[in-house]
This record gives C-alpha cells, structure tokens and sequence, in this order.
C-alpha cells in the first residue's frame, strides 16, 4: 500500500505555512461553501457520512461529538484543537502545524460552523514554540483575509481562534485534563460524564477535536463524506498519519488509508528494518499502546482491528524495534515517563506506577524473584481497572504486553542477575 | 555540625552574602496590565513572567496572586505541577534531552551522559557560571530524528557522542562571542 496524500497534499509544496500557497491549493473553498450553501445540520452530516473517526486517539466520531454540541441549547460553546501532542512516539500533528495550519484553522471555523461555536482555542504543547508561532501567524492571515474574525465573507457567522501554548503537562492530552489547564487550573483530569460537548470550558459546551481530525474536515466538505468513506476500511475511514520511529531505515510521518498492515507500513514505507537487523516488535499506537510481536506483522493498523489484537490504534505512534532491543529496558524507560508524568490525582496512577517502577527497578538489578512478576501483573490490573483517566489506565499495557509476549527476557534477568538480553544502546 | 551553628555562620563561612536584590516587579505589573480579561491566563501570564525574568521570582508570582485575585497557593500550586516553570534562576542556555523510548532505543543514553559529562552537572541542574541548565524530558516529538535534544528553541537530531560534542563546543564559543561583546 503507498501513500495517499489527503492531509499532507501541501508539505512538500514551497513555503506551505503561508495562506498563498494553502489558497493556490483549493484552501478556504469549504469554508465558503458551508457558509452559502449549508446549513450547520448539513455540515454534521456530511462529516457523519464521512464516517470521521477522532485522531487523537479515542476513534470517537466526529460528527456525532458536534452533534451532541450542536443539541445543548447553553451558549457559548467552544471549539478546541487538541494541539498537545505528547504520547511518546507521536509527531505527526506537528508536521500539519509547522506545515499546514490553515487547514487546521478551516477545520475549526467549518467546526465552530457546525457545532455553533464562535470561539475557538488551540491548545499546543510547551515543547513546539515555532508551532505556536506559525499558528499565531496563520491566524493573524485569516483574519486579515476574512476567513476567521467577526462576520467572516460576510456571511454572519463569527469565529475566532486564540493560541494557548501548554506548560509542560503529558496529562493535558486528556480532554478534561486540557481543559483544567486552559482555565488556568493544574491540569487534572475530570471525571466523565459529564462529557466535555455538554460541560467543559467554563462548563460550557465544548468540542475537543484532535489537530488530526479537524484538518480532514475541509477535504470532507469539498469532496462529499461519500468519497472520504470510501477511503481505508468501512469502518474506519480516511486516511491516517502514522509516526514511524525506533529502529526502521526511514523514520517519518506516512499518510496511509486507514488499514494499512504493520509490515506493510514498515517494510514498504519506512525502508524496512535497520541494515542487517530484523523485527521483533513494536508498539502500534505510542507509549500507552501493548506491544505487537512478529506473528502480528499483518495486523491492520486501524482502530478496530487492533483492538482486536490486544492493543490499540491511539494516536498511530508506531515505534518499532529490532532484535537489538532489551524488551525489559524498553519498558522500564516506559514505565519510568508515566511514573513521572501522572497528574496525582488518583491513587491507582500516582502510587502503583511507583510500585511497578521500583520492581522494575529491582529486575534490572537482578534483585527480584519470579513471584515480582506475577506482582507485577496484579499491580497493573489494579492500576489498569481502577484509574481515574485513560493515562492511569493505558499506562501499564507496555508492562502486561512485554510480560505476555516476551516473559523469557524478564526471566533472564531474573536468572542471571541482571545479565539479561543484549544492551539496547550499544547496538544504536 | 554542632546544633548551635545557624544557617548564617554556615553563610558566613562559605563567603556568601545574603542577597538582598530588589526585583523590578514592573514588568509583571505591565504584563497583568495588558490583559484584557485575567479569567483563565494565569498559565499565559505565568509564562510570560517566566519570560522575562528566566524563572519565575517568588515576589513576582506573588503579584500574579494578588493582582489575579487568587491564593497564592493556588499559583504556587500551578507553578509546581507544570514541568516548564522553574522557582530558581536558570542557566542562559536551556539545554533538553529527549528520554524517551525512540530517543532511547536508538542510543538517547549516550548523549545524555556526554552533555553531563561536558557540562558536569545532572538532571534539573544549572552549570556555576550559568551558561546552561539540563534537563532530561520526556519525548520532544521529533522521534523522527531520534536520539534528539533541544537547545533553547532549536532541536538537533541524529546525533551521536562525536555530533553532539560539537554542538556544544560551538554553544560555548558562541556564548563566549556573546558575553565578550
């Protein structure tokens, strides 16, 4: 399968943040057209149509979150663009900030239309200071040109979009966690339902989209949700960026239609494995995704099925590794970014990852007994079914997985004291 | 140490004088000023004070408190959860090491350990003659050029021992240019 570029149709082009070249390429055509010719119910149904799944990593759709939006009769509601790009692995919202974020902000305007919103905020991560100003400029275009601003090609509809650059928080990725943080507050998850559509910003109606999804709106309303569901798999349409890294010969950002498989992508796209190394495993969907072994190389990278297989899509942060790889490293390093990055809110989160880390700790050091594993696993199901927010509970499946499909590595360490499997880094 | 030897003997000692530097606090008056609506800016005002002073003085976020109309518990509470504030001065130089999993598998380790090396001091640290702070961060999202690291607001990729000790030969001498000027 080779690329098809519906989202990234602009990155190669020269200078692409600018609106000249997003214009020159039927940039705000869809905007204008939902303006005259649809109305905000119109709008919702072509991209329920479309059958447009959340990118972030919930594959929740679309339409149906503006739907619910649109229904609340309290205003006003809010658009925001989930901009927070922080799963490890992931790095493919950053190639649509830095490259095309007026198709982002079309999106939101076509979003802000749809749900009836006037207000709209983008909520990017700390770590990309040249995304936010590059969004803060596109801005500054649009609204100069009339396509975000008060009674925008005098259509009367208004829609603006401000920038809030994140502080440092992985947590803030959670929607509720996002919003705690754009009202100024620490930002701690909350609890769900009610969902944020209904009670979020200010406890107002509030869409949280991924940067993802909303720039796959205006090719929707262009080109009619039809031709768009007719793209990757029927139940999980369109095409996906998937960010590509660890140990394969190209790493990089692919638009590939929904489905792909895993060694399609790897070995068709990326350039296959390192010269002279082969596969051993990957994790498909970032940091808080289980890991996928050799047997699964033909596992379709969509939402469905690789739920199916144990694991799940996310944010399609595939990092894949080679026959180099300690799994148990690997994991600790994993296990090690959750431990520091969870909120404290909840006790599940904030102290089993501290436990699963200090057993870590403990295996690598060639302290631990084979009974720290079956430990391990029960500290994870506890972290796993009792955590307040998704990043509590997603953050063990690299411990569970690891133990599943690789439990010889871990009983090497237990046998000799450490000296377990090859040095990950030595072989780099 | 005996009991009866207070933290100012210890001062004493070691030649350091209390530093009784005034902060010009203007600044975070302008910055509160130029707000059309404080609902909702504390992390933006935050942010720029940061901005300006390099960290966020204790004096300066308790005016952000005061003129915002919140505890200043709930400031201080806000200034610890977010890995990006700092309550001490730092380094002139921000120097970030991805440590994360696709930095790490393709030799993250090695870098990390020849900036310490190089710059001598660890995590979360800031270099005596403050040329550079060190931190260790979680994934930068350039994965793409992993093992990567971040100077300042640029980042630098595919590096190794060799790459990345010139990228910091060429920080000090530029910072050296710099301060000479």
């Amino acid at each position: 399968m080779s690329e098809l570029k519906i989202l990234t149709r602009n990155v190669s082009r020269p200078n692409p943040a600018h609106i000249d070249s997003y214009l020159v390429n039927e940039g705000y055509v869809a905007l204008p057209r939902a303006l005259n010719e649809m109305t905000p119910e119109e709008v919702i149904d072509e991209v329920k149509i479309a059958r447009l799944r959340g990118r972030g990593g919930a594959g929740f759709p679309a339409g149906m979150k503006w739907d619910f939006a649109s229904r609340d009769r309290r205003k006003p509601k809010y658009i925001i663009c989930n901009a927070d790009e922080g799963e490890p692995g992931t790095f493919k919202d950053r190639v649509l900030i830095e490259n095309d974020p007026h198709a982002i902000l079309e999106g939101m305007a076509l979003a802000g239309y749809a749900a009836g919103a006037e207000k709209g905020f983008i909520y990017i991560r700390g770590e990309y200071p040249q995304g936010a100003r590059i969004l803060e400029r596109a801005i500054a275009e649009a609204t100069s040109r009339s396509f975000l601003g008060d009674n925008i090609l005098n259509s009367g509809f208004n829609f603006s979009v401000t920038v809030h650059r994140g502080a440092g928080a992985y947590v803030c990725g959670e929607e509720t966690a996002l919003i705690e943080s754009l009202e100024g507050k620490r930002g701690q998850s909350r609890i769900r339902p009610p969902f944020p559509v209904n009670v979020g910003y200010s406890n107002l109606p509030t869409v949280v989209n991924n940067v993802e999804t909303l720039a796959s709106v205006p090719p929707i309303i262009l080109r009619g949700g039809a031709w768009y569901a007719s793209i990757g798999t029927p139940e999980c349409p369109g095409t996906k960026l998937y960010s590509v890294s660890g140990h394969v010969a190209r790493p990089g950002v692919y638009e590939l239609p929904m489905g792909v498989t895993l060694r399609e992508l790897i070995f068709d796209n990326a350039g296959g494995m390192r010269e002279g190394r082969t596969f051993k495993a990957a994790f498909p969907g970032g940091a808080s995704s289980a890991c996928l072994d050799e047997s699964q190389l033909d596992v379709k990278l969509d939402f469905n099925s690789l739920a199916v297989a144990g694991s799940m899509l996310g944010s399609g942060a595939v990092i894949v590794l080679d026959d180099t790889a300690d799994m148990v490293k690997a994991t600790h390093v994993l296990i090690k970014f959750f431990e520091h990055e969870s909120c404290g809110k909840c006790t599940p989160c904030r102290e089993g990852l501290f436990w699963v880390r200090r057993i870590l700790d403990q295996i690598l050091e060639g302290s631990a007994s084979e009974q720290d594993l079956d430990l391990l696993l029960e500290i994870c199901e506890g972290i796993r079914s009792t955590s307040f927010c998704g990043l509590g509970e997603a953050s063990v499946s690299c411990v569970e997985s690891t133990i599943k499909k690789f439990r010889g590595e871990y009983l090497a360490y237990l046998r000799n004291s450490g000296s377990g499997e090859a040095e990950t880094e030595a072989a780099s | 140490m005996s009991a009866d030897v207070t933290l100012e003997d210890v001062k004493q000692d070691a030649g350091i004088e209390e530093e009784e530097e005034q902060i010009d606090l203007a600044p975070v008056h302008r910055i509160i000023d130029s707000l059309k609506e404080t609902k909702g800016m504390l992390i933006p005002v935050l942010q720029d004070v940061q901005t300006v002073y390099g960290y966020v003085p204790e004096e300066a976020a308790n005016v952000v408190a005061d003129r915002m109309r919140l505890y200043r518990s709930q400031v201080y509470g806000v200034l610890t959860f977010y890995t990006q504030f700092h309550l001490t001065p730092r380094g002139r130089h921000i120097i970030r090491a991805c440590s994360g999993t696709a930095c790490h598998v393709r030799g993250g380790k090695t870098v990390i350990s020849k900036l310490e090396h190089m710059l001598g001091i660890g995590h979360g640290e800031t270099t005596e003659d403050m040329f550079a702070s060190f931190e260790k961060v979680a994934c930068l999202g350039a994965c793409g050029l992993a093992p990567v690291i971040m100077i300042d607001n640029d980042a630098h990729g595919t590096l190794d021992s060799v790459k990345t000790e010139r990228i910091m030969d060429n920080l000090r001498e530029m910072d050296t240019m710099k301060r000479a000027e």
